[in-house]
């Protein structure tokens, strides 16, 4: 069947902000359901409220929508783009979720518009549970024992009919599993319902027979509208059932199943994609396999692209989202070519010849409070992989590129010394983020393979896996004990002695060990191979050999010992393939295909995590296309599946690999670039930035130095001096009492934080001696080359960020951006606007001024992020980061201008701004917000307060020509939509007393009614606004605010929290406001803009407008 | 200790690895199968007579070996080379690790070799002739041992597998039930359906996975040795004769073109692999060695009337040239991937084949329908 003409105009919904269980993944889906769509001439229709993804980048879509997503705007959408189709299943659960309101409510019936990929009926049936049993009773599958709730009385009979605990609860259609879990008991399984019904935006909760322990597997299958169906990818969990996808390790292909089970999961999934009718695309359906019956049980299925596919599509090279795209739109997957052999067919199923891994990446240090134990609800935050030629090679791979300081799985010093047997069967038996660490201090320890499979039910396979991995570690550390057969050298003497001839002068012509010692050195090579077939570092065998890392790599290579890279073809190898997309291994034959073009090295932003996530990526992938334009041939390095870095035609070479000093270089030498960008990627490479230069390696853009020189307090201060700048007192720390010291000299309170982090990583406000000590002591290690930054805090400032490139010559800022909140909130976890609402045109005029002169005193080639506060009409510099920031995407979705793309080329020193046509800032007439999201929800009972340590883990943006406007676009695209009436809670701490009187008259203006407790009603009163009295939670009076809030009889919660120490009650009031999903307020600038909002949502009406109107190309 | 092993092709590619199973040498066509499951059908399965086969699929070994998975009475491979072989096997239905497998089958394996290099290799150079030794460890003289060896292009490896007498499978209906997994109400047991078609199955190297789905559809199968003549057949009275899939060159099979031309027309046949091959020379046309072969589980197979699609499992080296066939053979399937004839219909017989394995085992199910086409072409000619 080729194309269905009948479709031209296709509206496609994004997932907008990056939230916990929906990542950057439903970019790269997006990005090539775009590209393939527009390759078929179709004309897309783009809404997606996240502007740091490149799907909105305005060349991906003909009419690109930045705008909430929200079924009342994307019908505006729909009404001023009349579409033709609606594809809903790329963007995530947000997209089917809003694509299922916009048809139950009838809109897309009444502008004619069908849903292509997975028809209503489908996505219900899919998603609906029990819809699904049914359908799934109906072909026959074993399902477990369940039943369905609305209500807590109907919860307990459903307990009582399955009679036995632990059980498994999962609320209907909430993202990543949120408000689920696992009730062991009669306590926890009320506490969980109750808070499922509440999430569930159709109080509805399935109650579950456990599969506690079952192994689990995942199916990646796709169907044509021909029935033709294939499995693209088969994923084994190392983790058991307990822990959710997202939380596990997962392994692809299929490892512990025989050909007949896995065919009988196979004709069960086409059986499950079938019977719920997805007519075409991708569907993941989940499997748990009793571990001594074998018996099968289905347990979900995702009627969508989700975030196993992204996976499934990096772990085989079959673009799961690019085929899903050409099926929606008619076609059959025989008459859709493989990208990769270019002569075979789509409509195969890939054969892997290698192994992948994949771990999940936690951020649990950013929420020290939240329950840390991995249960069904997703807690990760983004995810590495890795490829190799063994399970050994890729789990350890896979663990160095998580970016935790791991080198491998253990023998890098890291695990603990001595545990005591009760903790490591703690580790073992709860679920944990460190678990996978915890195997191999079990197996050093003594622990016997049963008797860890008895504790986690991970299959004996893994574990044994894993116990030979300990097991040469082992025989690594003795190398030096026993003597080699020969008698002659032991490893490490050999190692020592290699590096040193390596060393000499003129060497190693002139001195060959090879000569004194016979077969030993053959050992030696025969013994670093094996080790480096099971994936360990030089980072791992420095630490066992007592070597440092660049003694084994000089000795390494002396041996011969390179990696080769291999190809991911989707075929193991009985094809050609084109596509330039590598893996690294120990194995005897190198695919890459040399070319003479100058090679530019990129190196990615590993996993997303708080502070690091699809921004970077964004700018990674910038680069590629502009160096790829400028005819540089472009290699991309990450270890990030669900990045459009990773996509194996953004870059012209894809290798996807550990972010590690080994890893790049060896690539780096084997591809033999002209040079290497590293200012694009986030902390990651910026840490690798000095190594990689010492090592030879051509750093393109700002220097090193001067990235380090902008980390350095003295030079950078003297700089400052020199420019004429301000900044807030300060000083370093490296013990408590230097600390203590340095505050006192400087004033309370005072800013701490680490050198060289990224996301405020450990920042804090403290204000007294007894605060930094508990800092100092606890919260940070800090050392003379990392030592602790002190600055003065600067209360009540307000904070602007600036980004600017400059090639040297010309400086450009790109935007200033004005902060809704004031100074001391993470600029990642503030909303902040282009161009600036308030500030004065002569400090404008400084800011520019002081912006152009760092980047000069700094030689800056390419971007540079300063961040600044300014006082009472006094400019400080608060810090510069001479590198892209998470704001370029943002900045060039607001002025219009690809900054990142210009910074790649600018970078190569081949062109100039001049050249490229980019010399003065644009000052865009609208105005735009980005605001950020945060994962609070996930995490139930933390505070929700900002502070200097960023916790957000996505962002959206609002665009509008009235400011007011754009901010509540903001709020509303980042899921806390402002509310036009009802009832105002507002608490703030004592300093603010003074000028919270306006605010609340502004929403008593606004028609809203006022609530306080005693404190601020009195100060309210005073000021002549009405106010209603509500009691303090330590009044033990009823009602009290919390009553208020969970009788659903508050609409909005302003509270300044209370300075130093938080209040208990504060906590309680804003986690279940959070709960309530009331919008919560926690700054005064905030609650001044929100009311401007406010008013402008209730005079006008929200309109809708492309990227392309703003800025017509 | 690990024993060294070594591995040469006829051209001199060599690679050294680790000895698993029982010492010694053996040589054989090398063939490399992209299954990712399935080593135990692949071990047994009676096609890959005269083969030393190498899997792509970099580990093997993880879930053992059990007595169900057999494909016949034990391995016909030659060899075995593979990347890593796991030792302590998991999985619930497990008997004995894939080691021990080749020790009390008296096999030899090599492990720690880089298949990937080989694969590429095969796939660039085409098939050849291979020798693999824990005995003679000189690449140049292991190389030469590989040249020297019987070349599979003529070679009938069919008499070496073909059952020697008649026989009736399952007569007793114990032996065919469809393996099913246990259910949440215990285990599963399969039921078969009368046998309501008597057939005569040739044995090329029967797959006991097509007895058992012949049975399953409702066929009482009479084995014959592959050196049974029409006549023989033919006063069985069958209501239908299946050729089965087996080793070798067909073209080396002269007895059997010539029989299975005077069955056609007087009995309904189907043919699957082998017996597919030998439709094509029945007829008169031809076959031809592929470059490399097709084996694995993921080839994808057109059947040109319907246009759907199938992924079929695969294990053959030869194919029928299409344009060798007379004008009253209609080519019904093709491989997507090179377009290589998959399957053919008689125009004015009751004959159809397949290339592929319907019967899967290792592989996809996808194709099973065609036992039930054979049932139905026996109804219609009745």
């Amino acid at each position: 069947m080729p194309k269905d003409p009948s479709i031209r105009k296709i509206l496609v919904i994004g997932s907008g902000p990056i939230v916990i269980g929906q990542g950057c993944e439903f970019d790269y889906s997006g990005v090539q359901a775009c590209k393939a769509l527009k390759e078929e001439g179709c004309t897309v229709v783009l809404i997606n409220s996240n502007p740091a993804t490149i799907m909105t980048d305005p060349e991906f879509a003909a009419r690109t929508y930045i705008e909430p997503i929200t079924p009342e705007v994307v019908e505006k959408i729909i009404a001023k783009e009349r579409p033709d189709a609606l594809l809903p299943t790329l963007g995530g659960q947000t997209a089917l979720n809003t694509s299922m309101t916009l048809h139950r409510t009838g809109v897309l019936e009444k502008y004619g518009v069908r849903m292509i990929g997975a028809k209503p009926e489908a996505i219900e049936m899919g998603e609906d549970r029990q819809l699904f049993k049914e359908a799934m009773i109906r072909i026959g599958l074993d399902m477990p024992q369940s039943g369905i709730a609305h209500t807590m009385e109907e919860a307990r009979r459903v307990a009582d009919e399955i009679g036995t605990y632990p059980l498994i609860i999962r609320p209907a259609y909430t993202l990543g599993g949120a408000g689920g879990g696992i009730a062991y008991n009669k306590e926890e399984f009320e506490t969980i319902i109750a808070r499922g019904l509440d999430l569930s935006p159709v109080s509805e909760v399935l109650i579950d027979e456990s599969l506690l322990g079952w192994k689990e597997f995942e199916m990646e299958v796709m169907r044509d509208h021909a029935d033709n169906c294939v499995v693209i990818c088969s994923i084994e969990n190392l983790d058991p059932m307990g822990v959710h996808t997202g939380d596990s390790i997962t392994v692809a292909p299929v490892q512990t199943l025989t050909d007949k089970e896995y065919q009988i999961m196979r004709d069960a999934s086409f059986a499950v994609i079938r019977e719920i009718g997805v007519e075409t695309g991708g569907s993941n359906i989940q499997f748990a396999t009793h571990p001594e019956t074998g018996r099968m049980i289905v347990i979900e299925m995702n009627p969508r692209v989700s975030r196993s596919s992204a996976l499934a599509s990096k772990a085989t090279g079959f673009p799961i989202a690019k085929i899903a795209a050409k099926l929606a739109v008619g076609y059959t997957l025989d008459e859709i070519k493989n990208d990769i052999t270019r002569e075979t067919p789509a409509s195969f199923e890939p054969v892997i010849d290698y192994v992948v891994v994949k771990v999940p990446r936690f951020t649990f240090e950013k929420f020290p409070t939240a329950d840390a134990t991995l249960t069904t609800q997703m807690k990760s935050v983004g995810e590495a992989m890795a490829i190799g030629r063994t399970f050994k090679e890729a789990l350890q791979k896979a663990l160095r590129s998580l970016e935790t300081g791991r080198a491998g799985l253990g023998a890098d010093g890291k695990d603990p010394v001595n545990p005591a047997r009760e903790q490591i069967i703690l580790k073992l038996t709860v679920p944990n983020a460190e678990r996978i660490f915890w195997l191999g201090v079990a197996l050093r320890e003594g622990f016997a393979v049963e008797e860890i499979y008895e504790l986690t039910k991970i299959d004996p396979w893994f574990l044994r896996q894993i116990e030979e991995i300990v097991k040469a570690e082992t025989a690594l550390a003795d190398w030096d004990i026993k003597p080699d057969p020969t008698g002659l050298v032991h490893a490490k003497a050999w190692i020592r002695e290699i590096a040193w001839g390596l060393e000499m002068p003129g060497s190693p012509q002139s001195w060959d060990p090879t000569l004194k010692t016979g077969t030993s050195l053959a050992d030696l090579e025969a013994g670093i191979r094996r080790a480096k077939r099971m994936g360990f570092s030089d980072a791992q065998l420095a630490h066992l050999l007592k070597r440092t890392p660049s003694e084994i790599r000089a000795v390494r290579k002396y041996l011969g010992i390179i990696p080769t890279y291999r190809l991911v073809d989707t075929c193991a190898a009985e094809f050609e393939a084109y596509t330039p997309y590598y893996y690294s291994t120990y194995g005897e034959e190198n695919e890459t295909r040399p070319s003479d073009k100058r090679k530019v090295m990129i190196l990615g932003g590993g996993p997303n995590r708080i502070g690091q996530g699809i921004e970077f990526d964004y700018c990674c992938v910038h680069a590629a296309f502009a160096l790829k334009e400028m005819g540089f041939e472009t290699i991309m390095v990450n270890s990030n599946p669900e990045t459009v870095s990773t996509d194996y035609d953004t870059s012209d070479k894809l290798f996807f690999e550990p972010l590690t000093l080994e890893d790049v270089l060896n690539i780096y030498e084997a591809e033999q670039c002209w040079g290497v960008i590293v200012q694009l990627g986030g902390q990651t490479p910026l840490n690798l930035a000095a190594k990689l230069k010492e090592a030879g390696c051509n750093i393109i853009g700002t220097s090193p130095e001067s990235i380090e020189q902008a980390e350095d307090r003295k030079f950078f201060a003297a700089l400052l001096d020199k420019l004429g700048l301000n900044q807030a007192e300060s000083g370093t720390a490296t013990n408590a009492e230097e600390a203590v010291a340095v505050a006192g000299r400087i004033g309370y309170p005072v800013l701490v934080r680490p050198s060289f982090v990224l996301g405020g990583r450990a920042m804090q406000i403290v204000f007294t001696d007894e605060e930094i000590r508990h800092y100092m002591e606890h919260a940070v290690q800090a050392s003379p080359e990392r030592p602790v930054l002190v600055d003065r805090f600067l209360e009540d400032a307000a904070e602007v960020d600036v980004d600017l490139i400059s090639d040297g010559e010309t400086t450009v800022i790109g935007a200033i951006m004005e902060h809704i909140e004031q100074a001391g909130i993470h600029s990642g976890d503030s909303a902040s606007v282009i161009p600036s609402f308030a500030l004065s045109e002569s400090i404008k005029e400084k800011i520019t001024t002081a912006s152009k002169a760092l980047a000069q005193g700094l030689q800056v080639l390419g971007l540079m992020n300063i961040q600044f506060a300014v006082k009472n009409e006094v400019l400080y510099v608060i810090e510069v980061n001479p590198r892209a920031s998470r704001t370029v995407p943002f900045v060039s979705k607001a002025i219009g201008r690809p900054l990142a793309k210009y910074a790649a080329k600018i970078m190569t020193g081949e062109t100039t701004l001049k050249e490229i046509g980019f010399t003065t800032e644009i000052v865009p007439t609208h105005y735009n917000v980005k605001e950020a999201v945060f994962p609070f929800s996930k995490f139930p009972g933390i505070d929700v307060i900002l502070g200097p340590e960023m916790k957000s883990t996505g962002e959206v943006m609002g665009i509008d020509a009235d400011f007011a406007m754009a901010y509540a676009k903001a709020e509303m695209a980042a899921g806390g939509s402002l509310p036009l009436k009802g009832n105002v809670f507002i608490s703030v701490r004592n300093r603010h007393k003074d000028r919270i009187a306006a605010i609340a008259k502004d929403y008593h203006d606004l028609g809203f009614v006022i609530y306080a407790t005693a404190g601020t009603t009195k100060v309210l009163q005073e000021a002549g606004v009405p106010v209603k009295l509500l009691y303090k939670l330590a009044e033990g009076r009823r009602p009290n605010v919390l009553d208020m809030i969970k009788n659903g009889g508050i609409a909005l919660v302003i509270n300044t929290p209370s300075e130093r120490i938080t209040r208990a009650d504060e906590v309680r009031i804003r986690s279940a406001a959070t709960a309530a999903r009331i919008p919560i307020i926690t700054t005064l600038r905030g609650s001044r803009a929100s009311a401007q909002a406010i008013a402008s949502l209730q005079r006008n009406a929200l309109e809708v407008k492309p990227l392309q109107d703003y800025h017509p190309m | 200790m690990p024993m060294k092993a070594l591995l040469a092709l006829e051209d001199g590619v060599h690679f050294f690895g680790e000895a698993f199973g029982v010492p010694g040498s053996t040589s054989g066509e090398i063939c490399f199968n992209t299954s990712m499951t399935g080593y135990q059908e692949v071990l047994t399965d009676p096609s890959y007579r005269g083969q030393i086969v190498a899997m792509t699929y970099p580990l093997i070994g993880n879930y053992g070996v059990n007595e169900t998975d057999q494909e016949s009475g034990g391995p016909h491979v030659r060899g075995f080379v593979i990347g890593e072989l796991c030792r302590v096997p998991s999985n619930w239905r497990s008997e004995l690790s894939l080691e021990d497998y080749f020790k009390k089958w008296n096999l030899l394996g090599i492990e720690g070799v880089d298949t990937r290099r080989l694969t590429k290799h095969l796939r660039t150079r085409g098939a050849m002739r291979a020798f693999l030794s824990t005995e003679v460890l000189d690449p140049v003289e292991a190389a030469a041992r590989a040249a020297a060896s019987k070349p599979m292009l003529g070679s009938d490896y069919v008499k070496e597998v073909s059952t020697p007498e008649s026989y009736l499978w399952d007569p007793q209906s114990s032996l065919s039930q469809d393996w099913m997994l246990p259910t949440g109400n215990g285990p599963a047991i399969a039921t078969l359906p009368e046998a309501k078609y008597r057939i005569v199955a040739y044995d090329f190297g029967i797959k006991l996975n097509i007895l058992r789905r012949l049975r399953q559809e409702g066929f009482h199968v009479d084995v014959v040795p592959a050196s049974a003549t029409a006549a023989e057949v033919l006063a069985k009275k069958p209501d239908g004769v299946f050729l089965s899939n087996g080793p070798g060159d067909p073209s080396a099979l002269g007895y059997a073109h010539q029989e299975i031309e005077k069955l056609i027309g007087k009995t309904p046949i189907f043919a699957i692999c082998l017996g597919h091959q030998l439709i094509g020379h029945a007829v008169g046309g031809k076959t031809f060695k592929l470059k490399f072969g097709h084996r694995g589980g993921n080839q994808p197979v057109q059947d040109l009337r319907t246009g759907q699609v199938a992924i079929t499992s695969q294990n053959h080296g030869f194919a029928v040239d299409p344009d060798s066939l007379p004008s009253n053979v209609e080519v019904t399937h093709i491989n997507l991937n090179d377009q290589t004839v998959e399957g053919l219909r008689h125009k004015d017989a009751p004959v159809f084949s397949v290339q592929y394995h319907p019967e899967a085992a290792p592989g996809p199910n996808d194709a099973r329908y065609f036992f039930t086409e054979f049932a139905d072409l026996i109804e219609k000619s009745r």
